[in-house]
């Protein structure tokens, strides 16, 4: 095989692993502003507060960062569901939602990361599992454990949430608030206390990746923005509030930015996803898997 | 007030600051005066399209650097001065928002806001890989040593930066008498509505975008003397972003004053902090009053003070407002 094939092979494998952690992040995006309505660009902050509760737990404790992140789902929701009565109240009853909603999550996202700032200063921070530095190899392609399993507990995750939103009457709720908000109402759910919690989950959603995240890589506070294009774009290719479709533009968005990196260097990458939601704005706005 | 006194006015109030510039001794204020006014232009900029149109632009950063990355590149190449530099900026801002409003703003205005969100990083990832202006190192800008009339050089920048927060202010203002700007009102208000009525809603929905993005690049143009070295981290900060999209909400969105309130009473806030505590705490400070003007008072302080004036106010959708008049009435 030519060297150029291998590291071709190479950078795929890896974009595609990459590409399933990109899913767990933009997942709850996919919630939260395809089946809600709710543009919550805080998410990537939240993210990151995942990522650092991760840090301070595995360093003071040692704790697992996954085990750190599945514990965190709780508090995580009651923090989502917090937001959502607030957003709920402020914004979505007074119709203002549009600016005033941008603005106050805006300022959400702003806070979150000024915030870890002051506490954990512009430092890199990471944590400490046996899974991270082994790698297994065939080949040419190499197998990071530390990027097999963040991308493996994301497909769990996924495969979790869509047999949710498929199976049980809360899940089927959720996609049905989106559509007709009046006959959901006669089929006897509130459509608040459903998006309630269903903005709980996608919250709920950011500290599993914000785990995820610093197994992967060190983390900064102020990384979190360089993730909303990524995440937004991933949302829209994928088709509004379409979990497959998430997943299936996770990976097309992750092995384009590896290749990217591979053969042109790691500093073009971050200007991939704009292209990609460029396109898919301009192009088909209903995404690869959307309703038109 | 006509628009004839209205420019007179402005342009008194730009020749007073000037005037009284000339008497500060100590060159710190000067700055600080002069960062203030740069907000002043931000703001204004942000809230033709934020404030009159309805389409939230978080790609400040963006603009601001573009304007000031490609002052910087033109006056190492030609060595343009910045009276030069300043229309350039603004013509390649202009363009930038007019493409970035075609492409993304007839669709839902939330994927306007996403893809400004985005270009930031994307505009940041260029001039990172931009070697002529140094990259992800930086590049130092050398001031021209001879500065005509004004005798320094923070003096001259001051008198640009006057007379750019001058002239957005003017725009925004004329802007909002004219039937452009009923049109965008119209546009806020509701936007089927207004296309049914016949207002041409892309076409200046496309004019508000260019203006913003232009008066964005040239508040950008300066800059980068003001500094006198810049590098990618530092000129992509999400500060600018935050401070001219809460600038304008917590002054006010519906009026050109509104952006100029905001844009005195938080840029000077900073400054003071700046000095007497740290700069993360003030960031966070005008990410908190933010936040807390978009649930309590979603009209800002030109809001508050309308409805002192004694009209009726819905406890429901202005609470803080609705708290001050009862205030005001058990005080009386």
């Amino acid at each position: 095989m030519g060297q150029v094939a291998g590291l071709l092979l190479d950078a795929i494998v890896s974009g595609i692993l990459v590409g399933g952690f990109y899913a767990a992040m933009a997942v709850g995006i996919s919630i939260a502003f395809g089946m809600l309505g709710i543009s919550n660009i805080a998410h990537p902050a939240l993210i990151l507060l995942g990522s650092f509760i991760a840090y301070v737990l595995n360093s003071q404790f040692g704790m697992d960062p996954i085990l750190v992140g599945v514990l965190a789902t709780i508090p995580f929701y009651f923090l989502g569901t917090l937001l959502y009565t607030a957003y709920e109240f402020a914004f979505e009853r007074r119709g203002t939602q549009l600016i005033r909603g941008l603005a106050f999550f805006f300022g959400l996202l702003f806070i979150t990361e000024v915030g870890l700032q002051l506490i954990f200063g512009v430092d890199y921070r990471l944590v400490e599992a046996p899974y991270i530095g082994p790698s297994y190899n065939f080949g040419p392609v190499s197998l990071p454990v530390r990027m097999l399993i963040p991308f493996l507990a994301s497909v769990l995750l996924l495969i979790g949430l869509q047999i949710f939103f498929v199976r049980t009457f809360t899940g089927r709720a959720i996609m049905a608030v989106a559509q007709d908000k009046f006959a959901l109402q006669l089929m006897g759910a509130a459509p608040v206390r459903i998006k309630r919690i269903a903005f709980g989950l996608s919250t709920a959603t950011a500290s599993l990746a914000g785990a995820f995240l610093i197994i992967l890589q060190p983390v900064e506070p102020s990384m979190g923005r360089d993730y909303i294009g990524r995440i937004f774009a991933i949302c829209v290719l994928g088709g509004i509030g379409s979990l497959p479709g998430t997943f299936i533009a996770a990976v097309i968005v992750g092995v384009a930015e590896s290749i990217t990196a591979t053969f042109y260097g790691p500093s073009w990458s971050p200007a991939i996803a704009f292209g990609f939601l460029l396109i898919a704005l301009v192009v088909r706005p209903a995404g690869l898997f959307g309703r038109a | 007030m006509s628009n004839g006194r209205f420019i007179l006015l402005a342009c008194l109030v730009g020749v007073a600051l000037v005037a009284a510039s000339t008497f500060v001794t100590n060159e710190y204020y000067v700055f600080a005066a002069y960062f203030v006014l740069q907000y002043v232009v931000l703001a204004t900029a942000w809230n033709i399209l934020g404030g009159y149109v309805g389409y939230v632009n978080f790609g400040t950063t963006a603009f601001l650097a573009i304007g000031l990355y490609s002052a910087a590149a033109l006056n190492k190449w030609l060595d343009l001065p910045i009276p030069v530099l300043i229309p350039i900026a603004g013509l390649l801002c202009g363009a930038v928002g007019l493409a970035m409003g075609y492409l993304t703003i007839r669709l839902r205005g939330v994927y306007f806001t996403i893809a400004t969100l985005a270009l930031s990083v994307v505009v940041q990832t260029f001039i990172t890989n931009w070697d002529y202006v140094g990259g992800s190192r930086g590049i130092y800008i050398m001031r021209p040593t001879d500065v005509p009339v004004f005798g320094s050089y923070v003096a001259y920048l001051f008198f640009l930066m006057t007379v750019l927060a001058v002239a957005s202010v003017v725009i925004a203002r004329v802007i909002e008498r004219s039937t452009f700007g009923f049109g965008l009102a119209a546009i806020r208000d509701d936007e089927t509505a207004a296309a049914a009525s016949g207002v041409p809603v892309l076409r200046l929905k496309l004019v508000a975008a260019a203006i913003s993005g232009a008066l964005m690049g040239m508040a950008g143009a300066p800059l980068p003397f003001y500094l006198t070295y810049v590098e990618p981290t530092s000129s992509f900060s999400l500060a600018y972003t935050v401070n001219s999209v809460a600038m304008p909400l917590v002054g006010g969105t519906t009026s050109w004053l509104g952006p100029v309130i905001g844009a005195v009473l938080l840029g000077t806030m900073q400054q003071a902090m700046t000095v007497l505590i740290s700069s993360s705490v003030n960031l966070l400070v005008v990410g908190v009053l933010l936040v807390i003007f978009v649930i309590a008072a979603p009209n800002g302080i030109l809001g508050l003070i309308r409805s002192l004036r004694g009209k009726k106010v819905d406890p429901e959708t202005n609470p803080l407002a609705a708290i001050l008049v009862t205030e005001k009435r058990s005080s009386q």
